[in-house]
């Protein structure tokens, strides 16, 4: 439990605040329509509903300024560079930028249920007030359009009692623009489910581009000012708490209180996402500078059971362990970005990557490598990002677990080991390090060459565990995984349950990360 | 794009439109609204999209990740034969379906998100997709000790020299040393010293 709460606090803190803000803007929001004098007529008609729908729509500008952030990957490296000096807890949260955009895409899915919810209610009280002829102050409101032509002083957008809520809908800027940019939402939700992620990659990278009418159509959304209050110079004339009683005589020429003046809503989504999208705009240029400079193939190898190995060269490349590169091959395919996780250790005059044939584009570009041409097919790199998995040198007794092309990342990790010994690296505090590769189609360890016993089967981890702690009684143990969540729990599990409860006797520590 | 099983994609989104067919139905009933009847049509076609797209069709290649609870729906699903596996009935039923909600405003999200289930439906359709069900796999008991595999009798080949990085490394090996395995190699594995 004092591990998570280490390993986690930050995250707890970060999210605490991301829901805090999102209850604040709620709630004022909510409070200002449902309270404030300047929608008092609006209120008479509406209810509510207004307020909801004001509300939930404070809180979809603020996430979809959001959204946009996580996914700014160069931006982040940028942070997590200059920000060397901030403890690594911190620096790691930014590796879960991912989650942080899923989390804020379902709060913006939830909002939109409730924007579009409370808007059905508006649109229906705002026809139902236009075809009454009860003499309501709500019917009154709801004439005001045809009185004085021409000045759009209208409180009800629905002009006339045979108006349909649908024609309103589709021919007012709100309305198409919502229905538009909600048909986009729920798009880009479907294709990004987890199964139709991972299953067909490309169905969700170019379905979720459509995030481009997403953004254009939120900024265009609120600029019909189909939002009405009363004007300032009206309130100070005619105020409703003076007013409103006496809305039959509004029309008598010596009445004190004139007929309420309303103006639109000025729309306030662009000033939240003009910044965040200024900023995507920019990472996606630099992401097609860095992708422009050259990137020289050293050497390709075909490996056993559809690996392909690249080994590549970039000016001013730099990486540490454990991070990933995004890599394009524009003679398969212009637009796909497709991550791995770099294989070479540091150390080493080049970088590498190990790919596996799993899905349309892995599988033409080992077919494009395999083809052997004097030309080789151009790659473009986009890179390193990911926090640097120090972690594993801190350990004197380090136990990395990868499952399948999950020992990607751990290849690179005890490279450097070996050049860190060979270069008698006195920061490394590790000085065990075991390997366990899980069922790999062949024995010989193709990813780092080193030479080591071949263990078949998959590991008894009660036998491992208990054989490591045996071996080293007083050392810190990291376990390392990067692999399927159930193995996660397993070793977790195993991680408790071994660890002494003597503090000065052997301790395992559990850290499971997407690297 | 070659691999790509649109009728994947279709199902999701034809159950989310699914959803929001019965949301969009249950606001308009509750609220009473003008030509709430079409609320109450909406929430029953929600129901039955709902329903009938459930259950996940099978992958053709690769493993399919089941819903939860799913078996009961593919076993009333595969009753019907035909009718629910053939990609272009199901293209012109959604797309007659999303119809009658498109008159109420309520409901006219999900007739639009429903209409564009149908045209990915018949998009698969037409690329010759099927939908076949996950039938239930035997349960096997694991034994204690049948994860250990028979190893090959030979030792497996090295990979040229030039593939290994470097041919010292086996000093690493020694030095970083390899946590105990409980497995009994049959057969001795020879490190090869160069």
């Amino acid at each position: 439990m004092g591990n998570w709460v280490v390993n986690h606090w930050f995250s707890v803190l970060f999210l605490a605040t991301w829901l805090g803000l999102n209850v604040f803007l709620f709630v004022h929001a909510f409070l200002s329509y449902e309270k404030a004098d300047k929608y008092y007529y609006t209120r008479e008609i509406l209810g509510s509903a207004l307020a909801w729908a004001r509300a939930s729509a404070r809180c979809l500008n603020f996430n979809s300024m959001l959204i946009l952030l996580p996914v700014c990957r160069n931006l982040l490296s940028f942070l997590r560079g200059t920000c060397s000096f901030c403890r690594r807890t911190l620096r790691k949260q930014l590796d879960h930028n991912l989650t942080f955009h899923k989390l804020v895409a379902y709060m913006i899915c939830l909002h939109t249920a409730i924007h579009i919810i409370a808007h059905l209610f508006n649109f229906e009280h705002y026809s139902r007030s236009r075809q009454a002829t009860d003499g309501s102050l709500a019917s009154i409101l709801s004439t005001l359009s045809h009185q004085e032509k021409g000045e759009g002083s209208w409180l009800n957008p629905i002009q006339s009692p045979n108006m349909t809520v649908e024609y309103v809908t589709f021919t007012s800027i709100a309305g198409l623009t919502g229905v538009i940019i909600t048909i986009a939402l729920v798009l880009m939700v479907t294709s990004a489910m987890e199964f139709i992620r991972r299953s067909y990659f490309e169905v969700f990278w170019y379905t979720h581009h459509i995030f481009i009418i997403y953004f254009i159509g939120l900024g265009i959304h609120g600029t019909g000012g189909i939002v009405r209050g009363q004007t300032e110079e009206s309130l100070n004339e005619s105020h409703p708490h003076r007013c409103a009683e006496s809305f039959k005589h509004w029309d008598d020429h010596d009445s004190h209180c004139k007929h309420p003046r309303f103006e639109g809503l000025p729309a306030e989504s662009w000033k939240w996402i003009l910044a965040p999208g200024v900023l995507y705009i920019f990472e996606r240029i630099l992401r097609f500078y860095r992708s422009q400079q050259k990137v020289v193939i050293t050497k390709v190898v075909m490996h056993p059971s559809k690996v392909l190995e690249l080994q590549m060269n970039k000016r001013g490349f730099s990486m540490e362990v454990g991070q990933y590169i995004f890599v394009n091959c524009p003679s398969i395919s212009y637009l796909e970005w497709h991550p791995f996780t770099l294989t070479s250790a540091p150390e080493e005059d080049f970088f590498s990557i190990h790919i596996r044939a799993a899905g349309d584009w892995t599988e033409n570009l080992i077919r494009a490598f395999e083809r052997q041409q004097s030309q080789i097919p151009r790659i473009e790199v986009d890179g390193p990002f990911g926090t640097v998995s120090e972690d594993v040198f801190q350990y004197e007794v380090a136990v990395l677990v990868g499952a399948g092309i999950g020992v990607t990342p751990f290849a690179s990790i005890l490279k450097s080991i070996w050049y860190k010994f060979q270069r008698a690296d006195h920061n490394l505090k590790t000085q065990t390090a075991g390997h366990a590769a899980l069922n790999f189609d062949k024995a010989t360890d193709i990813l780092t060459g080193l030479k080591q016993k071949t263990s078949f089967g998959r590991p008894m981890w009660d036998n491992e565990f208990s054989t490591i702690a045996n071996a080293h009684p007083r050392s810190v143990v990291g376990v390392f995984l990067c692999g399927p969540q159930t193995l996660a729990k397993s070793l977790s599990k195993r991680c408790h349950q071994y660890s002494s409860l003597d503090p000065r006797k052997v301790q395992f520590y559990f850290n499971k990360e997407n690297f | 794009m070659g691999q790509i099983e649109w009728a994947m994609w279709a199902n999701e989104q034809a159950l989310a439109s699914g959803l929001i067919l019965i949301m969009g139905g249950i606001v308009a009933t509750a609220g009473q609204f003008t030509k709430w009847y079409f609320g109450v049509y909406s929430i029953g076609a929600g129901v039955f999209v709902c329903l009938l797209e459930y259950p996940r069709g099978k992958r053709r290649k690769g493993s399919t990740m089941e819903r939860c609870g799913q078996k009961y729906m593919t076993k009333v699903l595969k009753v019907f034969g035909p009718l629910t596996r053939n990609y272009y009935i199901r293209a012109f039923l959604h797309l007659g379906l999303s119809v009658p909600a498109g008159f109420l405003l309520a409901t006219i999200l999900g007739t639009a998100c429903l209409a564009i289930a149908s045209s990915i439906y018949l998009l698969a359709a037409v690329r010759g997709e099927q939908w076949i069900p996950i039938e239930p796999k035997p349960k096997e008991r694991p034994q204690v000790g049948a994860t250990i595999k028979h190893p090959p009798s030979n030792p497996p080949p090295r990979p040229p020299a030039e593939a290994r990085k470097k041919p010292s490394e086996e000093e690493a090996a020694g030095a970083v040393g390899v946590s105990g395995g409980p497995q009994e190699n049959p057969v001795p594995v020879i490190d090869e010293v160069v």
